[in-house]
């Protein structure tokens, strides 16, 4: 297993890489120089041309991209001029916020999704299937930001249910059961879509396995019924649900975006947001390098689960 | 056109596609529709209610016209949505085929730098996109085709694999044809439709993806205006004017649903295994539905089929798998069952334990009785009750019907404690013992293998040890050497017959084999076209078969070392079983068929110590 985690993560490195340079490619794609758009009106071409000095904007693309890289590895994303301080910090805080808002929603997602497909799968054409199909078709076609911000109106402002907005209360707040008051409404909007996604997906594959002859073995057996679809069905099932989760998280993490806009939470998502706006390029680089490597990372952890689950899978 | 028809029968997907066909027309109408300029402002006339005198769904913040700039945001929502779907598809296609029909090093390039970008949660390379291009309604359109390349590029180069190693692409290389012109000619008209459909299910997607960007205001900017930045713009005001942003929100919903009802339709009618309904859900039990009461319990058999019928109902059709079936099988007595594939025989084997999958199966009449007691009908509890542990299954591939994710001791010991309240400690120990049993070397190593790592003979024998776990007054084998070599399967034979000996087993034996007969069973029941044809002590049967179609089975059989002898093959098909013939079902088949045997029904005629039946008008050989 250890040897296994080990291949992976070393067949990680070149996509790793691979993001590097995209990232580096687009920034680079950037029209204009980045010293006119960091002096701004200071723009003379003395300073610009210093600020390029400066920056190692003189040097050829792939100097300049080995130069970034080794800064990256060691840990320097560079200085965010609008925020003035690394960008690391900046990133790491704000994806704090992140994690907690994107990890909860993706075990909700995760555990109501599987639970809803399984229901569904079980009872194929009876009434439950019926609701929890009507209710996913209605659920993965609400957008985010506004299912968001109807929760908003509804439970926030008409029944005061829940805060409006923020991570926590401005006076008073910062233990756990703040954080879940303000986390409970963005959690289950950005859930709402992979959960309808997940329950489809786990619906078809359970109904894929319990059609196989080792289903008909165990109720051959006298197993319960409960255990034949929650134990051999869903067990089978979970090997084609497993990369659905993988591929959901990473549209969990990318909802995340618009659920953190709505709702002011504190998130790389808003932080990206508001660099683009600002036209803060080193701090958009910084984040999404962050991300899309944790992203990276998370899904070799999909593939160890899947290949704990199969023992098919050569490790 | 059946395609379309498909579409049409699934009400769901004929509504998303009216929808979808209502808000096209709409919005590509909007320019001639008698609309209010949709940016002219009016600061009187801020946030209007719906259903306001001149503005029916009521005004903005600056006190535009909610209408004229929902429609006209739902024309730019489109045609930014399509265009992206339209760009990613002409290029992700363009990549895909490159790399499919050129292969090798391309390839291998190509997909690993698609393979990268897939590595990305889709918003982040978008974010990326606009950051380095900057905000504006054209950047987020090529954001999100950009980040929808990889999708088509992925999808396409699948399907151009598959088509490049066709014979007419060879054909046209061989032409002399270059590979631009083959790109175009040959494969490009095989490949459009995936591409169509691709675009179909993503298109979608890509409407929520640049209304998204719209939002976070990276896209369309003031005035202008689509569904997404006018949420957007909306949102500052929602708890004032709540309308401002439910109208472009619900129509954002509007037409993402009725693109996935659309979507979801065009799935079920390419998807094959929907229309022949392979997706369908075994339920826990046989359906029943007894046209008759059962009938009365005659006899004292441990186990006693009486009348079983068992059909499929599939659409309007009913295949009449098994026809009023009569069988009884004593304590360690081996019942053989034996016809063709087709003949009835599993289902007649997996209607006693109501294990035929059901839908399609129903069982409609009959009874089958254990000890007397009537299984037909009886709860899903008393049947669990009695599976495997009264009467128990070995099946044909144990490739097949062992979990395949479970290691063989957990699945012995779960037979064991779904009737046993047993320690785990005590069903190993058990699960150790019967391993031995079925003569399984080192026990010990290979109750923690897993199916896979066993060979085609061990797995066969570990299911003979899960039907054993519970010391079964019943086996019911159906074909479970089929799948093994001879010498294995003369092993798996000779263990089975021990075991009946040495338990006082009563097993039921399904086969298509004759040679099995012979070594294994006392009696022997011939099945065809879902009825007995013929019944007896086996001996009897092998050395003077009555009825023309067990004859006919035999001579199929090769004998070793009995000199050249001819081998017949039986003309003809055994008839479908949902348009049974009058009369004899073989008789088609059969040289000494006569009018009479294709009337009325022919009743399965007993000789007077009730040992041998035969179905036949003219047997083989008389039976009194």
């Amino acid at each position: 297993m250890t040897s296994y985690i080990l291949k992976r993560l070393i067949a990680a490195v070149p996509v790793l890489l691979g993001i590097t340079v995209i990232v580096f490619l687009i920034m680079a794609m950037i029209p204009g120089d980045p010293a006119t758009a960091i002096l701004g009106s200071y723009a003379t071409p003395e300073n610009v041309a210093r600020i390029n000095r400066d920056l190692g904007l003189d040097k050829p693309l792939v100097v300049r991209y080995f130069i970034w890289l080794g800064n990256l590895v060691t840990g320097d994303l560079g200085r965010s001029f609008s925020l003035n301080r690394p960008v690391l910090d900046e990133v790491l805080e704000r994806f704090q916020a992140t994690l907690i808002l994107a990890g909860v929603s993706f075990v909700l997602c995760a555990i109501l999704g599987i639970l809803a497909g399984v229901v569904s799968a079980a009872r194929q054409y009876g009434l439950a299937d019926k609701l929890i199909t009507f209710v996913v078709l209605i659920g993965i076609s609400i957008p985010s930001f506004f299912l968001g911000m109807m929760m908003i109106l509804t439970f926030a402002v008409n029944l005061r249910w829940f805060p409006v907005s923020g991570m926590y209360a401005i006076y008073g707040g910062g233990d756990l059961p703040d954080l879940l008051r303000h986390l409970a409404m963005p959690a289950t909007a950005l859930s709402v879509v992979a959960t309808g996604v997940i329950a489809r997906m786990s619906r078809s594959a359970m109904l894929e396995v319990l059609r196989q002859d080792y289903i008909r073995t165990a109720r051959a057996k006298g197993v319960h019924e409960r255990k034949v679809i929650m134990g051999h069905a869903l067990r089978s099932a979970m090997v084609s649900i497993i990369p659905v989760l993988g591929i959901q998280a990473g549209f969990v993490l990318s909802g995340a975006v618009y659920v953190e806009i709505v709702f002011q939470w504190p998130g790389v998502g808003r932080m990206l947001v508001d660099a683009i706006l600002k036209r803060d390029i080193l701090l958009v680089q910084g984040g999404v390098v962050f991300v899309a490597a944790c992203y990276v990372l998370f899904n070799i952890c999909v593939d160890v689960a899947q290949s704990l689950l199969d023992p098919r899978i050569k490790t | 056109m059946a395609f379309l028809k498909l579409l049409f029968r699934n009400k769901l997907a004929a509504a998303g596609l009216i929808i979808m066909g209502l808000v096209v027309v709409l919005a590509v109408l909007t320019p001639w529709l008698p609309l209010l300029d949709p940016d002219v402002t009016a600061t009187g006339d801020r946030f209007k209610p719906p259903f306001s005198a001149g503005h029916l769904l009521g005004t903005d913040h600056l006190g535009r016209d909610l209408l004229s700039r929902l429609m006209w945001g739902t024309r730019l929502s489109l045609m930014v949505g399509f265009a992206a779907a339209l760009i990613a598809a002409l290029l992700g296609s363009t990549v895909g085929i490159v790399a499919g029909y050129f292969g090798g090093r391309t390839d291998n390039i190509i997909m690993r730098a698609v393979d990268m970008l897939m590595a990305f949660p889709y918003i982040l390379l978008a974010l990326a996109i606009v950051a380095a291009l900057g905000p504006g309604l054209v950047n987020a359109l090529i954001a999100v085709a950009a980040v929808n390349i990889p999708f088509f590029a992925r999808n396409i180069r699948g399907v151009t694999v598959s088509l490049a190693r066709r014979e007419f692409i060879d054909a046209a290389k061989l032409a002399g044809m270059g590979h631009l012109r083959i790109i175009v000619f040959e494969l490009l008209p095989n490949v459009a439709p995936v591409i169509v459909i691709a675009m179909s299910t993503t298109v979608g997607w890509m409407i929520l993806e640049t209304a998204g960007l719209s939002f976070l205001g990276l896209g369309s900017q003031p005035p202008q205006a689509d569904l997404g930045s006018m949420l957007g713009e909306a949102r500052s005001a929602l708890i004032t004017s709540p309308h401002t942003s439910a109208v472009p929100g619900l129509m954002i919903f509007v037409i993402v649903m009725s693109i996935n009802l659309l979507g979801d339709g065009v799935r079920d009618a390419l998807d094959p295994r929907l229309r022949s309904g392979a997706l369908t859900r075994p339920r826990a039990v046989t359906q029943i539905d007894r046209q008759q009461p059962a009938p009365e319990a005659d006899g004292a058999s441990l186990l006693a089929l009486q009348d079983l019928s068992t059909e499929f109902r599939v659409a309007k059709r009913t295949y009449k798998a098994v026809r009023h079936v009569n069988l009884h099988v004593a304590p360690g007595e081996c019942l053989g069952v034996i016809g063709e594939s087709g003949s009835g025989k599993s289902v007649t084997a997996l209607s006693i334990m109501g294990l035929v999958a059901s839908p399609p199966g129903v069982i409609t009449g009959g009874a089958g009785r254990f000890e007397g007691q009537d299984l037909i009908g009886a709860s899903y509890e008393t049947l669990r009750a009695m599976r495997g542990d009264k009467v128990a299954y070995i099946f044909q591939d144990p490739l097949s019907t062992l979990h395949p994710l479970y290691r063989v001791g957990d699945q012995l010991c779960e037979a064991i404690r779904s009737h046993h309240k047993v320690t785990a400690r005590e069903a190993r120990t058990r699960a150790l013992e019967l391993l031995a049993a079925v003569r399984i070397p080192n026990p010990e190593s290979r109750i923690d293998n897993y199916p896979h790592e066993m060979s085609g003979g061990m797995r066969q024998r570990v299911s003979i040890a899960m039907a054993l776990a519970n010391d079964p007054e019943v086996i019911i084998a159906d074909e479970p050497t089929t799948a093994l070599d001879v010498t294995v399967q003369a092993q798996i034979l000779s263990l089975l017959n021990d075991l009946r000996r040495e338990r006082q087993l009563a097993i039921i034996f399904i086969t298509h084999d004759f040679g099995v007969v012979a070594q294994l069973c006392d009696r022997v029941a011939v099945m065809y076209a879902g009825q007995i044809v013929e019944e007896g002590p086996s001996q009897a049967i092998l050395d003077r078969p009555a009825h023309p179609y067990a004859k006919r089975l035999m001579a199929c059989v090769p004998d070793l070392g009995q000199g050249r002898r001819e081998l017949e093959a039986i003309p003809g098909l055994p008839p479908a079983v949902d348009r049974l013939p009058d009369g004899c079902a073989f008789a088609e088949r059969c040289n000494k068929a006569s009018q009479a045997c294709r009337v009325g029904s022919i009743e399965l005629v007993g000789t007077s110590d009730g040992r041998r039946a035969v179905r036949c008008l003219d047997p083989e050989e008389s039976l009194s």
